[in-house]
């Protein structure tokens, strides 16, 4: 490799970096926090916490579907498992409401002991920020998913030619000399993206097949006519069944049903789906949990038995193996469901978290690299010009203002009153306002003093969720509940272990900097001048 | 490099890497003897990997010309195999 080469890949690694970066932390922030979208969502919900399993819970769910639609097209009941407590039960109305309707049908909580109705308070949960992550919010989604997918683009680039530039890429590696400033992130930076190199490829990449439709759907057109629905049903058929409703008719047991499809499976129902409920037609689906796998089929993959309703006679035995995937289908497979961790089991979607972490650690490192190398590059008596300023101001905003405006996304949760008019959105607002007044603040003061106040009130917000915690929900730390589903406790962990790192970096930042006479007798090089605010300001 | 040669090698990466990713997965789709819906998708999959290579191409080029060369050849080449493939 030759040395011009890799100038010219530096350069692009640079400037490719810093024109999409902070879209990129964001979307790697929030689409971190997606993989536990649905535990953020059960934390969000106090209301249904308390709330397990039973022997004759789906007797219940049937009894509360019979009551409120019970001349649905289909109904689907979702069981408690290991990321929801409560039991979800979707119809799909015999009247499709003219427009408006929603097409993945009606959908209510039923709590798993009594029976009941739950209606927790109104909240998009960890949807909020799985959806931001690659639709952003507030803009026309396809505008803002053609400009997540740039950045993704963007970062793809950025991987390859961040490699190139690093020719020495494991010792880089190894390499950590903290407490030197720009040498410090940079470091940090290689660290982190060399640890996880092979996830930063597979999740931009993945991210750009994920919307292969949207952004490179020529493919789809030239093959097949400009027919992509035509693709879409060879593909993605869904295989349901659109049988017309029957006469009215008398529907077995479920129960003796699930134990037989408990036994075939060796592994508890997690989802029944009746289609024709109280008709003569009715078919009764019941699925477990498929083995995690990453190459097949990604719909319709679990092992699945379908009974006839008025006779309970097995009508069919799906088994995921038996579906041929070719090898193409098994690359893209792959790809994507990583991306999204579908098959992954806790200790999995842990390890996936913490890869996320570091995804959006070396972003942040990148973009703190950015200002700090501008930084101290300048002579003593030079003030940063107004670029830099507004860089490191941006760069504020885009990590300690994103991480002040989620712990304030939680805060609301727990604080507005429960019944609100539009609460989902005033959550939302609040989440955004916080966002704009640390912008304001960090435009305003870009500088050591800017990052301290911001740090600051990032780790008092995080800490005060588990607090508020205490005297806003029968399901905190110091009760046995929150115990009993992992995730509602380990969410409080969480925050507590944010708030802690916020603490030390705290710390980290207040110690004084040494004063300019000392710093240039110490180190005569400047580039390796020991500072440790990512950004320079005059003592 | 100079502001004339950015945006003439920032056009290539972006124009050009696009167009050659688009002709890639069009040629590929209609002539990988294969199932068809496997031929698109293995074609997606690689126009992904032409346009971010296009990008690192463009800009390691010697020159801003070089670089368009770099990418409009084998497009062409792609545009080719593509109307070669269509069904007649």
């Amino acid at each position: 490799m030759n040395k011009s080469f890799r100038q010219s890949m530096a350069w692009l690694h640079t400037w490719t970096g810093l024109l999409l970066g902070w879209l990129l932390v964001a979307i790697f922030i929030t689409g971190t926090s997606a993989y536990f979208r649905e535990e953020i969502t059960l934390w969000m919900q106090p209301e249904v916490h308390d709330s397990t399993l039973q022997p004759g819970t789906v007797e219940l769910a049937m009894a509360a579907l019979n009551a409120k639609a019970p001349d649905a097209k289909s109904w689907d009941i979702n069981l408690p498992g290991a990321r929801q407590t409560a039991v979800e039960l979707r119809w799909q109305p015999a009247k499709q409401p003219e427009n408006g309707g929603r097409r993945r049908g009606e959908q209510m909580l039923m709590d798993a002991d009594s029976g009941e109705v739950v209606a927790p308070r109104a909240t998009r949960g960890g949807n909020f920020f799985y959806r931001f992550h690659f639709e952003l919010y507030g803009i026309d989604r396809l505008w803002a998913r053609l400009l997540v997918c740039l950045a993704t683009m963007f970062m793809l680039i950025a991987i390859i030619s961040g490699v190139i530039t690093h020719k020495k890429i494991f010792k880089d590696f190894f390499t950590f000399r903290p407490g030197k400033g720009q040498r410090s992130w940079l470091d940090a930076h290689n660290a982190t993206a060399v640890l996880a190199l092979p996830y930063h490829f597979m999740i931009t990449y993945s991210g750009l097949l994920l919307f292969m439709t949207l952004i490179m759907p020529w493919g789809i057109d030239a093959a097949y006519e400009n027919d992509r629905r035509a693709f879409f049903s060879e593909v993605f058929s869904r295989g349901e069944d659109s049988a017309q409703p029957g006469s009215p008719g008398q529907m077995v047991a479920v129960g003796p049903l699930i134990e037989q499809t408990e036994t075939r499976f060796g592994k508890p129902v997690e989802r029944i789906q009746l289609t024709n409920p109280n008709r003569d037609n009715a078919q009764i689906t019941l699925r477990v949990n498929r083995d995690p796998a990453v190459t097949d089929r990604q719909r319709g993959g679990d092992p699945t038995q379908v009974f006839q309703g008025n006779t309970g006679e097995l009508i069919d035995t799906r088994i995921p193996a038996n579906d041929p995937v070719s090898p193409g289908w098994r690359i893209y497979n792959f790809f994507t469901s990583v991306h999204m961790a579908r098959f992954a089991d806790p200790l999995t979607r842990w390890l996936f978290f913490l890869f996320g972490v570091a995804g959006s650690a070396m972003t942040v490192t990148g973009m703190l690299l950015w200002v700090s190398k501008r930084t101290q590059q300048l002579r003593r008596d030079q003030q940063p010009d107004r670029a830099l300023k507004m860089v490191n101001g941006l760069n504020m905003a885009s990590i300690t203002g994103l991480m002040l405006a989620i712990a304030a996304y939680f805060l609301a949760n727990r604080l507005l009153p429960v019944t609100l008019a539009a609460r989902e959105d005033r959550e939302i607002q609040v989440f955004f306002i916080v966002w704009l007044v640390s912008l304001v603040h960090g435009l305003l003061r870009p500088n050591r003093h800017g990052w301290i106040e911001q740090v600051a009130a990032a780790s008092l917000l995080w800490l005060a969720i588990p607090a508020v915690n205490i005297f806003t929900t029968a399901s905190h730390l110091f009760t046995p509940l929150a115990w009993q589903h992992a995730a509602i406790a380990s969410f409080d962990l969480v925050c507590l272990i944010l708030a802690a790192l916020g603490g030390y970096t705290l710390w980290r930042l207040q110690r004084k900097p040494l004063p300019a006479k000392a710093r240039g007798a110490r180190a005569p090089r400047r580039a390796n001048t020991a500072s440790e605010q990512p950004a320079g300001e005059s003592p | 490099m100079s502001p004339l040669s950015i945006t003439s090698r920032t056009l290539a990466a972006a124009l050009g890497g696009y167009g050659l990713g688009a002709l890639a997965a069009m040629a590929l789709a209609v002539t990988l003897p294969m199932a068809r819906d496997q031929a698109v998708i293995i074609g997606i999959m690689v126009a992904f990997l032409l346009c971010s290579g296009a990008a690192i191409w463009a800009f390691s080029a010697r020159s801003a010309w070089q670089a368009w060369a770099g990418i409009l050849a084998p497009s062409l080449l792609l545009g080719g195999l593509y109307l070669w493939g269509l069904p007649a």
